[in-house]
């Protein structure tokens, strides 16, 4: 049903169309600065370096209207729940943004002649990130509880594949010593993938809180665990 | 007397004016140290539920109340209730203030007196400060305690109604719309003194102000046509309720 107040129902609409806006700036971001690396291209690189300022700009945005609503509005019950959901969501997609840019700051880095073999694993880890945002800002729009529940399940094979991931390029570094100022950088793209995976997680409970009012229920949350040393 | 203890207690209470069932088999407990808020739309019932729990229906010649409401387990509607006593125990607090066109000091001596619960000028004297103290007033009023009740502002007449009611050491307090005639400062003054008389009496307010019921209230119930649709804790009404109307209410949807 909607408000009685008419323009209520424009801010949370203007809300949510901030919020989906940004989630599809951040999860292009990751994709694109997973090809400038995979291209070795500095200028795309660069773009989503510059790119990342337009996330911000979103957030600063969202941060503007969920005070105007709070003060104007003062929301109660789902209302009070999505416009507390869409601030906190608005600064861990903001992070998420912050992942993808570090990623591409990585590329010059990067740069060699030779071929470093173990990044072809590392696309299909981004995508498997990328998707995990995209859900749970999918599960936002829709109001998702269950969706939102899926995205937090999946992590734990985001984090299986950071593992394994992480022990093939320490055997890489192991076997190719050339190498190791190149695959640490990849060490660091992988555990950032792995981070955004954390975060994707934070917006689904959010979602999730939004949609029930209950908090999903206690769970590991991951990313404080410390990968097995090498042996 | 322990907290789960209820003071009132309400069972399957109807009221009707002549034909017109307001309330609709109404029950609630409510106990001596919270504050329980009552909201709903205009003509949900909420007052007139109220109104049941010192029996400020029987000045309403149409209006028949069914169903049983206890205080501390004595039956109020019992044909033996001395309904000025039960007054006293259960005071009331009106939307608009309403002073007696008599002195500060008089205002506040008033209950005392006529229900004999004073000897002597300084017990008075003590009651009458005491009371003003106790509802935040008397700072403003002690140097001008033979000043007419209706010369305060609506503010300070609202805290005198107060001082009014708690002067013959009552049990509960009704309040109905306490603040809807007041300035907000006014309006925070009320609300605080609430916060500080919580505990010494329980308290019943009746409210439109959907953030005040959320700012008083330990516990709050949703009226809707005559019924109570949802009783419970505040905070789970006001961010998580259960029933799709309450939510509909609070969230400005309603209507």
């Amino acid at each position: 049903m909607d408000h009685t107040v008419k323009a209520f129902d424009a801010d949370i609409g203007q809300l949510r169309g901030l919020i989906s806006q940004m989630g599809g700036l951040a999860e292009n971001a990751i994709g694109l600065a997973m090809q400038a690396l995979q291209r070795q291209d500095p200028a795309l690189a660069s773009r989503v370096r510059a790119g990342d300022k337009s996330i911000d700009a979103i957030e600063a945005e969202v941060e503007r209207l969920v005070v105007k609503v709070i003060a104007l509005r003062a929301p109660m019950a789902n209302d009070l729940r999505e416009v507390v959901a869409a601030l906190k969501i608005a600064a861990v997609v903001e992070r998420i943004g912050d992942y993808a840019k570090n990623i591409a700051k990585r590329v010059p880095m990067i740069e060699s002649d030779q071929r470093i073999e173990p990044m072809s694993i590392l696309p299909a880890m981004a995508r498997m990130a990328a998707e995990m945002v995209r859900n749970a800002l999918d599960a936002f729009a829709a109001r998702d509880a269950e969706a939102a529940v899926r995205v937090v399940e999946s992590d734990a094979a985001l984090d299986d594949f950071y593992d394994s991931i992480f022990r093939t390029l320490v055997t890489h570094m192991v076997e190719n010593p050339k190498t190791i100022s190149q695959v640490a950088h990849l060490l660091f793209v992988a555990k950032n993938l792995e981070r955004i995976g954390d975060h994707a997680t934070n917006v689904a409970e959010m979602v999730y809180f939004a949609a029930t009012g209950t908090q999903m229920a206690d769970r590991d949350r991951g990313g404080d665990d410390i990968v097995q040393e090498y042996r | 007397m322990t907290a789960s203890q209820p003071k009132i207690t309400a069972r399957n209470v109807s009221v009707y004016y002549g034909a017109t069932r307001a309330i609709d088999d109404v029950s609630i407990d409510v106990t001596q140290d919270e504050v329980v808020a009552f909201i709903g739309p205009s003509g949900c019932g909420k007052s007139t539920f109220l109104r049941t729990l010192n029996r400020m229906n029987d000045t309403v010649a149409s209006a028949r109340v069914e169903g049983q409401i206890h205080l501390d387990g004595q039956d109020i509607y019992a044909p033996d209730m001395d309904v000025v006593q039960l007054r006293a125990r259960v005071g009331m607090v009106f939307q608009k203030p309403n002073p007696f066109p008599k002195s500060i000091y008089d205002n506040v001596a008033y209950g005392p007196r006529i229900h004999g619960l004073v000897d002597g000028r300084t017990a008075l004297d003590d009651i009458v400060e005491g009371s003003l103290r106790r509802a935040g007033l008397w700072d403003e009023v002690k140097d001008r305690l033979t000043d007419s009740g209706t010369a305060l502002s609506g503010g300070q007449q609202q805290r005198l109604c107060i001082a009014r009611a708690i002067a013959v050491d009552p049990e509960v307090i009704l309040m109905d719309e306490p603040c809807s005639a007041l300035d907000p400062i006014a309006t925070a003054k009320i609300e605080e003194l609430i916060h500080e008389l919580k505990g010494r009496y329980a308290i019943v307010i009746v409210t439109h102000n959907m953030q005040q019921a959320a700012r008083v209230s330990q516990r709050t119930a949703f009226f809707h046509l005559g019924h109570l649709v949802e009783f419970g804790a505040t905070s789970d009404i006001f961010t998580n309720p259960k029933a799709e109307r309450t939510k509909d209410y609070i969230t400005g949807r309603y209507g």
